[in-house]
């Protein structure tokens, strides 16, 4: 009697505890969720109504502020979009190209002083990057690269993120020795070996790479701040930053739908791509 | 020898350096493939040339009085003498090391205990798992940092919310006592990320552990501490390593919510925004390579601190 009593406590407990866990859960994502809810809604509001009018369905709407803040800054805004987008779609293709040819070098391949190489470049993954910016400053300068893209993509293409070289070495070590031997055996150098059987298993570990590749580029801030003076050349983040230099006419409905609008391919490659992201960061996390 | 058919690719005239030429047949295990390898790093190879040198190169500078235009004159330990006694200075480190130390553990700790809840088959993972990750993918974004300019303004909603409750909330971004609160809360918003590193750690604790230890009479809590937290120990370690490294380099947040000058009354003036003002606006190179450094050495301790102390809490299993 007494144990059938504490079972159907017990079981009324855990599904009451699982209900309270979901409500739970909800309140943290909605409280999480609703910055951006209000960016998007403020977005479609009339200036006056922001701050006023706390729902987040529009009393009044005002879809005139994507047309307005297109156009408010110096340059339409689709110059900013192109200039961030092909900054983007270049380092992600150097970022793939470099890295994944450094982490088969690292994983496949024996040569002398592979294990102190691979150290150095765990190390580059703790270093903070303000330790090399002022002579890399001045090495740009000296080149000529200030005001150009140049200091912004050349180091994607020369393999200096190591973080996506671990993640492609992890990625490679996991797959089968035999897959080399096998290739070896029918006539591949490791040349072919790469490119036509270890590539083609590393599909996903690429779309890590490129997905991270693209939020981080695609919401760089510093690096374009430091080296693009002429607002021509301007990333989106560098023209977001101008809505508050000309804060005095307070647009602010304007400025959120250029936010938003910012946000939106960060969200949208995200949706497209979380399975692996989330596996991304837990391989690295891991091992 | 033994594999003569990667012979012609790898080791083609002169593979210098490379002992596979020798007929040592007692290695008949694979062949060193220097050429290759090297090879294949080429682009790291020239990549690390700009990391080794400009490494040496702002040590050099960190004892020199430099501003681009004019060569660099070695000025000794001035930089450093000079680092003694600059408030402004002081004050950056006092906003990293605040920053850094209230929002790590605490954005550790929600994504620890959010992980927890999402842990065992909750029905809707996926959905919750995203909701909860997508801010950190954000919350670098000048857009975000923005947003919660005016989040926190004076008539913000934040102020609007506590209005509610009769509370008269402060000018979040413009009162110099509450503006790193309000990047600190925007720090704990992005906790997603670690917290994906902790579910991924959490699945891989035996499920028969807990099993063993609820027939023995452990309470959840109990389960807590004496399985979860031991085995999850490694992760945490990670992530903590992690959190620190990046928080004590934050710049964006406090650059885009003070427009570049670490007010209000320098209560944003992060390190690295501090540097950047020494550096590039003020062209103090040598004073910047100085600072840089001295985050190093900062970065460094810390990393070796939490090192030793791992090995009084850190469990590794096998």
């Amino acid at each position: 009697m007494t144990t059938e009593e504490t079972f159907v406590e017990r079981v009324g407990r855990t599904r009451r505890s699982r209900y309270a866990k979901h409500v739970l859960l909800c309140l943290v994502g909605a409280v999480m969720m609703y910055p951006l809810a209000w960016l998007v809604s403020s977005s479609l509001k009339p200036n006056g109504l922001i701050f006023t009018d706390l729902s987040l369905w529009p009393a009044e709407w005002n879809p005139g502020n994507y047309a307005d803040g297109w156009t408010a800054l110096e340059h339409p805004f689709s110059v900013y979009l192109v200039n961030s987008f092909v900054i983007v779609v270049l380092s992600i293709i150097g970022n793939l190209v470099s890295c994944s040819l450094a982490a088969y070098g690292f994983a496949r391949l024996r040569f002398t002083g592979r294990k102190l190489f691979f150290t150095l470049m765990l190390g580059t993954m703790m270093l903070p990057g303000h330790v090399l910016l002022v002579p890399q400053y001045i090495v740009f300068a000296k080149l000529g690269w200030l005001n150009t893209y140049y200091p912004l993509l050349v180091p994607n293409f020369l393999a200096t993120n190591a973080f996506y070289i671990f993640l492609m070495v992890q990625f490679m070590r996991a797959l089968p020795k035999e897959l080399d031997d096998a290739a070896r055996i029918d006539g591949c150098g490791p040349f072919r070996t790469f490119w036509k059987v270890i590539m083609p298993l590393c599909l996903p570990a690429f779309a890590t790479t490129a997905i991270f590749t693209f939020i981080s580029v695609w919401n760089e801030f510093f690096g374009p701040l430091l080296y693009l003076t002429d607002s021509e050349l301007y990333t989106v983040p560098l023209a977001l930053r101008q809505f508050i230099d000309s804060e005095g006419q307070s647009q602010w409905g304007q400025m959120f739908a250029m936010s938003f609008l910012s946000l939106a391919p960060v969200v949208g490659f995200f949706i497209a791509g979380q399975k692996y992201l989330v596996k991304g960061i837990a391989t690295t996390g891991l091992k | 020898m033994s594999r003569p058919i990667d012979t012609p690719v790898l080791d083609r005239p002169a593979a210098n350096g490379a002992p596979a030429g020798g007929p040592r047949r007692r290695r008949p295990a694979r062949p060193p493939q220097d050429r290759a390898g090297y090879l294949f790093l080429l682009p790291w190879f020239i990549g690390m040339l700009f990391t080794v040198i400009p490494f040496f190169a702002s040590l050099y500078l960190a004892f020199t009085d430099y501003n681009l235009l004019n060569p660099p004159t070695w000025i000794g330990l001035d930089n450093f003498a000079e680092m003694l006694r600059d408030p402004l200075l002081h004050q950056s480190l006092k906003v990293t090391f605040i920053y850094t130390f209230v929002s790590v553990p605490l954005s550790l700790a929600a994504a620890l205990g959010v992980a927890m809840l999402l842990n065992r088959g909750v029905r809707g993972l996926p959905v919750y798992r995203a909701v909860f990750y997508l801010p950190s993918l954000l919350g670098g974004s000048v857009a975000i940092v923005l947003l919660w300019r005016y989040i926190f303004g004076l008539d913000g909603i934040v102020n609007a919310f506590l209005g509610w409750f009769g509370i008269d909330g402060p000018g979040w971004t413009t009162d110099p006592d509450y503006a790193l609160t309000t990047l600190i809360v925007l720090h704990i918003w992005t906790f997603g990320s670690p917290m994906v590193i902790f579910l991924a750690g959490l699945r891989q604790i035996p499920g028969m552990y807990y099993e063993a230890a609820a027939i023995d009479g452990a309470s959840r809590w109990r389960q807590f501490r004496s399985i979860t937290l031991p085995l999850l120990s490694p992760i945490i370690f990670f992530n903590l390593i992690q959190s620190l490294i990046s928080s004590f380099q934050t710049f964006t947040q406090g650059f885009v919510m003070s427009g570049g000058t670490g007010g209000p009354a320098g209560s944003t003036l992060f390190y690295n925004l501090y540097l950047y003002q020494q550096g590039f606006s003020q062209f103090h190179m040598g004073y910047a390579s100085a600072m840089a450094w001295m985050l190093l050495v900062i970065i460094a301790a810390f990393t070796a601190i939490n090192f030793l102390a791992a090995k009084y809490w850190v469990f590794y299993d096998n």
